[in-house]
């Protein structure tokens, strides 16, 4: 694209896609009759782009930081990155709100030229796209992750008891044998009731998808992260799910596990898999 | 402002018997928006490559072990022959086990000393 004659009007980070007729106006608004628009990733207003049927919900960036080599930079900044992040999250969730039907969600920092560019796009894809807006149509994402509740074993386990002369390391390596046993005894445990778990809240959702497992060190949650699993709901069955879950959290500590809720998000983690590559191009 | 919050629970009060009930960290958000999401190519070419090589650097502080045997039991953690962290607590305990054992051989000396036989 001529990039060059757009440098001063910047570029256009697109957010996410949704139905024309479900986002009216120019700007995206946090309601019908709110007169300041939605602000995003630059702190710019966030702009409606409509093609056809679809409408882009987009904004204007300096591509002082989202053009190619200032953005691969950033991306490398956690602390850029994180705060992007938040902002295109609330974007999203913004536009959700405001959609009667719902949004497609676009993967952070998907930047457009100009509006031609963004439009040739949302015709290019128009199948797939209004394709995926129909599947995740009147549907939201849970998280769900299991976490073991922090127990004391692990601290008397430091300090050897004291034991007859001699036999100390024998009793050291007897003593930690029953631990190992102990141990696979209590993930054996743990794994049966985390599938119990998936599987019953799964029973009550349309689809699953698990995530890798998050680290403590930025969950920062005392617990080991066992299962770390998102749920597409329909919202008419909502209450059926959140019920499950709850059902879920009261049973857990009995297992020395506990059940945490995020949610409701914009389905991400099943917008991915509905949209095939249209045209070649170097999507996933 | 970019104060998000994913929306709580209806009832979170009755839900968080143990804990913080639903709030999402910075985890959540990222493996969301980084990882999943429509993936469409954009003019500029944040080249998936290197995306990929950043979601691996992020996996590396995120997660422990990718997939973590599908559903996640990360007990390796106190296997020493897997985690680092859980080699150390081992040669923590070690070395509270060979304290303990000096202590012991110190506090026998005395006794030898005087009447020379095995204390105990």
């Amino acid at each position: 694209m001529n990039g060059n004659a757009d440098a001063a009007a910047g570029l256009l980070y697109l957010y996410a896609v949704a139905r024309d007729t479900d986002l009216p106006g120019r700007h995206l608004t946090p309601s019908p009759h709110h007169p300041r628009p939605v602000t995003g990733v630059a702190g710019e207003p966030v702009e409606l782009v409509r093609h056809l049927d679809l409408v882009g919900v987009a904004g204007r960036v300096p591509a002082a930081d989202f053009d190619e080599e200032p953005l691969h930079r950033h991306l490398e900044d956690l602390d850029w990155l994180a705060t992007v992040a938040h902002r295109h999250q609330a974007v999203i969730e913004a536009a959700s709100s405001a959609a009667a039907t719902g949004v497609l969600p676009l993967r952070l920092a998907t930047v457009y030229r100009d509006e031609e560019s963004l439009r040739r796009m949302l015709r290019a894809r128009h199948e797939a796209l209004t394709a995926a807006l129909g599947r995740l149509d009147g549907t939201v994402e849970w998280g769900v992750k299991v976490y073991t509740l922090p127990g004391p074993e692990k601290e008397e386990r430091t300090t050897p008891a004291p034991s007859a002369s001699g036999g100390v390391g024998r009793a050291y390596l007897r003593r930690r044998g029953a631990e190992r046993r102990a141990d696979e005894h209590r993930a054996r445990q743990a794994d049966d009731a985390v599938r119990q778990i998936h599987t019953a809240l799964a029973a009550s959702a349309e689809d699953t998808h698990l995530h890798a497992p998050q680290n403590s060190r930025l969950s920062t949650h005392p617990g080991h992260n066992l299962l770390n699993a998102s749920y597409l709901v329909r919202r008419d069955d909502d209450s059926a799910f959140t019920a499950e879950v709850r059902a879920q959290v009261e049973r857990a500590p009995a297992w020395g596990l506990m059940v945490e809720l995020t949610g409701p998000w914009v389905p991400y983690s099943f917008a991915a898999t509905t949209t095939g590559p249209a045209d070649g191009t170097d999507d996933r | 402002m970019t104060g998000i919050q994913t929306q709580r629970f209806p009832d979170a009060p009755s839900l968080s018997g143990s804990s913080s009930g639903s709030s999402a960290n910075l985890a959540d958000i990222l493996e969301r928006v980084l990882d999943k999401g429509v993936v469409i190519a954009g003019d500029i070419r944040v080249n998936l490559l290197d995306i990929e090589l950043l979601t691996i650097k992020l996996r590396l502080i995120v997660v422990s072990v990718d997939k973590a045997k599908e559903m996640g039991i990360d007990w390796w953690e106190s296997d020493p022959a897997l985690s680092s962290g859980a080699r150390r607590r081992e040669l923590a305990t070690e070395n509270e086990l060979l304290r303990t054992r000096i202590a012991e051989l110190e506090a026998r000396q005395p006794h030898e000393a005087r009447d020379g036989e095995e204390q105990r």
